[in-house]
């Protein structure tokens, strides 16, 4: 079975993102004072097959800690469906 | 010494690596290409600058699963000796042999420009011929130099004499001030618990040649040469 995985990694919250923090800035300059902050992440689309949801869910955690993301900075989340 | 220099798809510092090691320090150097499947017969391996993969996903994410990092890996857990410059520092930190990560700049900007660095401690090849008193002109060129690690790992590094240089002024006064990137406590190379895997941001192969008119790259790089040869350290004899 074909699977899609939509995975968001973000920066640890811990960390200064300076990407978020400059749009930030400059969104408060552009009239949208009411932002507070901004993070900014990657989102990852990935096609897999799979024998069913759950394997298809073990390999995408398995991709995510092996490769998609570094956990010491970043951390992720991600939904996946039958394509 | 012989050393070996791994090149990956967008390395761009070999082979400065190579002419500085070889023709400069008088070393044998052979060009380790990343597909190989073995790495044999060097007491150190270099891994150097660039952009490898072009620094997609992460610096260092992709080049960490090169074919010849296994044996990198491999090598490093015997006691071999590996140094890694800038991207190299990158992708040893990503392949676990060093602790932390490398972040984007703070201030979101491709650095390119000499700074100075001052040594820890003597107590590691790549810093025993170095004056901890005298800070080294050499240039940084990254846009992901932050360094990170969290907080316990950073004590237990501190503990272990596991950061070897840190970014100050010319006088080697360390302060946020003189911190180009953003790095933790100033952190620009760091080693690992055993002491035989090394990385730094800074480019010591950019300031090594007379002609360039600076030279202070080449004491760090004869420091590690000169304390390996003393100990006669080679992990094939």
């Amino acid at each position: 079975m074909k699977f899609i995985a939509e995975i968001n990694v973000m920066p640890l919250k811990a960390l200064l993102d300076p990407q978020g923090k400059a749009v930030t800035q400059s969104m408060k300059k552009i009239g949208f004072s009411e932002v507070n902050s901004v993070r900014i992440g990657k989102h990852i689309t990935m096609e897999l097959e799979a024998a069913d949801k759950e394997k298809a869910r073990e390999r995408v955690n398995e991709a995510c800690h092996k490769i998609l993301t570094n956990p010491i900075i970043e951390g992720y989340e991600y939904t996946i469906r039958e394509a | 010494m012989k050393f070996g220099v791994v090149i990956f798809p967008g390395s761009n510092c070999d082979q400065d690596t190579v002419y500085v090691l070889r023709e400069i320090l008088d070393q044998e150097v052979i060009e380790i290409w990343h597909k190989e499947k073995s790495i044999v017969d060097v007491d150190v391996v270099v891994l150097p600058g660039g952009f490898s993969y072009g620094d997609y996903l992460r610096s260092g994410a992709i080049a960490r699963f090169s074919p010849v990092m296994d044996e990198v890996i491999t090598f490093a857990k015997r006691g071999g000796f590996v140094l890694g410059i800038c991207n190299g520092f990158q992708t040893l930190c990503e392949a676990g042999l060093l602790p932390g990560a490398l972040l984007p700049n703070t201030n979101q900007k491709f650095i390119c420009k000499n700074v100075y660095i001052v040594p820890e401690n003597n107590k590691t090849p790549v810093t025993a011929k170095l004056d901890k008193n005298v800070p080294l002109k050499i240039p940084i060129a990254h846009g992901e130099g932050r360094y990170f690690a969290p907080d316990e790992q950073l004590a237990r590094m501190r503990q272990n004499g596991q950061i070897l240089f840190r970014y100050c002024n010319r006088d080697g006064e360390i302060s946020e001030q003189h911190n180009p990137n953003g790095s933790m406590e100033n952190i620009a190379g760091i080693c690992n618990e055993e002491k035989n895997v090394y990385g730094m941001m800074p480019h010591p192969e950019r300031a090594a040649d007379d002609l360039l008119g600076n030279t202070d790259g080449r004491l760090v790089l004869e420091s590690l040469i000169q304390t390996l040869e003393e100990k006669k350290i080679s992990v094939f004899n």
